[in-house]
């Protein structure tokens, strides 16, 4: 938001998604609606150019949608979003998103699925050139290669007559990169990149989208559920809950000192491969239930009733987010005026009987 | 041979031998047939599993950990075989058992909850009828006895009574998964497999399942296998851990040795491959190359190609499994009396910079085995 950490990229505002619930043709015909799902439910978030922002959250918790948005694949019901100032909020029609997606590239989790088996890798990752048009044939394959070249696809011109079936899950994710690349894009959203890979592979995969970021100032929006994927690419993190953001922040102070309950259990309870002491084992806090579904957020605090300080103000009035310093914000009625979380004593709430989803 | 409780106090078949260990796999061999090649999935992988122990078994995608445990209650595809090697249970080999003879065992000694509880449930039935349907099935339980202890293992795995008549997609992830762990548990085996167990939920969830998996093994003497590529989930569960490479066993030991004191370089590699909340950002290791084809594998170390320590022998010498103590390795850093050690000192940085994991520990109390 301020000028002295760069200059903003894409800036959300109240951003609502609230989808109808309809059951049934009859519904749709008559326009009548069964409740509303409130997917993303009012979030202010400001993406600064060449940072990577992490967007951490379960699933339900909105994080795949507000992507989505932010690559114009998904309509906002409220809210706005500018992309370098300029409001794009009611820009739609494919002609008029040409630019804007020129800009801002989508990358999926699955590059099993994001691939056409009967398309080689060249016709993929040149098929953004030639529905935008304008581009010499030849010119076409110099940005192919170069892009894959780019992705870490060496010797390009051998990978670009390959088809996906003979890739292996990594090769398929450099390639899916290629294809974002080659609109030399400024905004990726990489919607969970690596989660369906190795460990070995993922790292590389990282370390690729690093070096790119590097090497063409490019920012990622990086989803994903996995606290500790992020802690590792992300400079900033955002945690979501049911549509909300909860903590936002620099990645070692959300992560080393959470402000927000919900932040604080995530971390608590994210696996490392270190045995865990004895010690840690008692401080690690499972919350009991699961995250209601969005048709039916608790009022109040979206988070009270899974939350182990939960106190009479949680349960009727909605937390805003609370600057606690350092560029770091919590929406908790405890981080009020950039107070600590209080320490509560063996805080282990066991969670053997999950609460029946009762709605 | 009279039938010996164990000590859940259940009864043993009754060809078991009540002096012998729970589990012993030895020498496992299971090839696929691919067309008019071999796909040598699970080559030789000797382990032993302990009354009430965790052991957990991980490797990257294609290392044939799930092969192994597939082995184990017979469930493998039509063109996977036994080739070689015994899978004792109190001293019985099921490798010889007909698949007839095999059903004795599946589910009622050995069970195995898999990945998928969206998948691995049928979608037509009420939860309900598909935990009791192993216990009429198996055991010969009446069918209104088996609905009642189905109605009892649901609670105990922290799913209401009540919600046994729900069908499958009326539940949330982490509730199925509940109900595949309920139906594992069913016939009151005396091992589990987790194939994956928590690989698709998140990671609440996850912290759920597992906590629930930890108190069932203590309450009901349990002997836990769980097989994943999540190495964190092994060092949350787990007393031991055998990590595979290739079909083969690269390093297998107690959970805090292989963990703080990685030997084989694979292992090594791998730790430092995964990301770690509590360690320093943007320090992780990359393992060049991939896996090798399991048609045609290396004739020495099937790590070698990979190895950055790698020496003329390893090409050429399949490594042998060496013991040091509480820990196996198969690596010729490591030969026999070396005592753990290993002999060519490999270069600082090629170890030391990323890995905040290799300061000596001490000494461990040994494994504390549940009585009840």
């Amino acid at each position: 938001m301020t000028a002295e950490n760069g200059d903003v990229i894409v800036s959300l505002k109240g951003l609502e998604v609230h989808f109808p619930i309809r059951l049934g043709i009859l519904d749709t015909i008559l326009r009548r609606t069964h409740g509303v799902v409130r997917a993303v439910d009012g979030i202010d978030l400001t993406l600064r150019r060449g940072e990577v922002l992490g967007l951490v959250g379960e699933s339900g918790s909105g994080k795949t949608t507000t992507g989505r948005v932010v690559v114009k694949l998904t309509r906002q019901t409220g809210g706005s979003i500018s992309l370098d100032g300029d409001d794009v909020s009611t820009l739609w029609g494919t002609r008029q998103l040409r630019e804007y997606r020129r800009r801002v590239q989508l990358i999926f989790q699955d590059p099993y699925e994001t691939l056409n088996p009967k398309h080689s890798i060249r016709e993929f990752v040149a098929e953004p050139l030639v529905v935008n048009g304008g581009v010499s044939r030849a010119e076409r394959e110099t940005r192919v290669l170069a892009a894959l070249e780019a992705a870490g696809l060496r010797p390009a011109a051998d990978f670009a007559s390959r088809f996906p079936h003979e890739l292996s899950g990594g090769q398929r994710q450099r390639v899916v990169i290629a294809g974002a690349l080659i609109m030399n894009p400024e905004l990726i959203v990489a919607d969970e990149p690596v989660s369906m890979l190795d460990v070995s592979i993922r790292t590389e995969l990282l370390r690729l989208m690093l070096d790119l970021r590097a090497e063409r100032g490019l920012t990622y929006l990086f989803i994903t559920h996995d606290l500790s994927l992020a802690w590792v690419i992300a400079d900033r993190i955002a945690v979501m809950y049911l549509g909300k953001i909860m903590e936002i922040g620099p990645a070692e102070q959300v992560i080393r000192s959470p402000h927000n309950p919900y932040t604080k259990a995530l971390v608590s309870v994210s696996p490392t491969p270190e045995p865990p002491t004895a010690g840690e084992r008692a401080r690690r806090t499972i919350l009991v239930g699961e995250t209601p579904d969005a048709a039916h957020i608790p009022a109040g605090c979206r988070f009270n009733p899974r939350c182990p300080y939960v106190f009479d103000r949680c349960r009727v009035e909605e937390p805003p987010l609370f600057d606690v310093g350092g560029g770091q914000q919590a929406a908790c009625w405890l981080a009020e005026g950039g107070r600590e979380l209080p320490v509560v004593p063996a805080q282990r709430v066991a969670a053997v009987t999950p609460e029946v989803a009762g709605t | 041979m009279s039938q010996a409780p164990t000590p859940s106090g259940r009864t043993l078949p009754k060809q078991a031998d009540p002096d012998a260990p729970l589990l012993v796999v030895d020498g496992l061999k299971t090839h696929f047939s691919l067309g008019s090649e071999t796909v040598h999935a699970v080559d030789g992988v000797s382990f032993r599993l302990d009354h009430g122990e965790a052991l957990g078994i991980a490797g990257e995608s294609g290392c044939g950990k799930t092969t192994t445990a597939l082995s184990l209650v017979r469930l493998l595809p039509a063109n996977a075989t036994i080739v070689e090697g015994s899978i004792r249970l109190y001293g019985i080999d099921l490798v010889k058992k007909s698949p007839d003879a095999l059903r004795r065992y599946r589910w009622r000694e050995v069970s195995i909850v898999f990945q998928g509880a969206m998948n691995a449930l049928n979608p037509v039935h009420r939860l309900r009828d598909q935990i009791a349907e192993p216990l009429t099935e198996r055991l010969g339980v009446s069918e209104r006895d088996a609905r009642r202890r189905a109605g009892e293992l649901l609670e105990l795995v922290g799913i209401p009574k009540k919600r046994g008549g729900a069908y499958p997609h009326e539940l949330s992830g982490g509730m199925r998964q509940r109900a595949m762990i309920a139906m594992a548990l069913a016939c009151r085996p005396a091992i589990v497999i987790g194939d994956e167990p928590t690989t698709a939920l998140d990671v609440m969830v996850q912290a759920q399942i597992l906590e629930l998996l930890e108190s069932l093994r203590h309450e009901l003497g349990l002997s836990l296998i769980l097989i994943t590529h999540d190495l964190s989930v092994i060092a949350e569960t787990c007393d031991r851990v055998l990590i595979m490479y290739a079909g083969r066993v690269a390093e297998e030991g107690r959970v805090e040795e292989i963990f703080r004191r990685p030997r084989h370089p694979y292992t090594q590699k791998l730790l430092a491959a995964f990301p770690n909340i509590r360690a320093d950002r943007r320090t992780l290791e990359v393992i060049p190359g991939a896996p090798p084809d399991l048609r045609h594998p290396p004739p020495g170390c099937r790590f070698a190609p990979r190895c950055e320590f790698a020496m003329a022998v390893c090409t050429e010498v399949v490594p042998p499994e060496v013991t040091f103590g509480d820990v196996r390795v198969a690596c010729h850093l490591y030969p026999e009396g070396s005592d753990g050690v290993p002999v060519t000192t490999p270069t600082a940085d090629a170890i030391g910079a990323t890995m905040p994991l290799v300061e000596p520990i001490p000494a461990d109390p040994p494994i504390e085995v549940p009585e009840a």
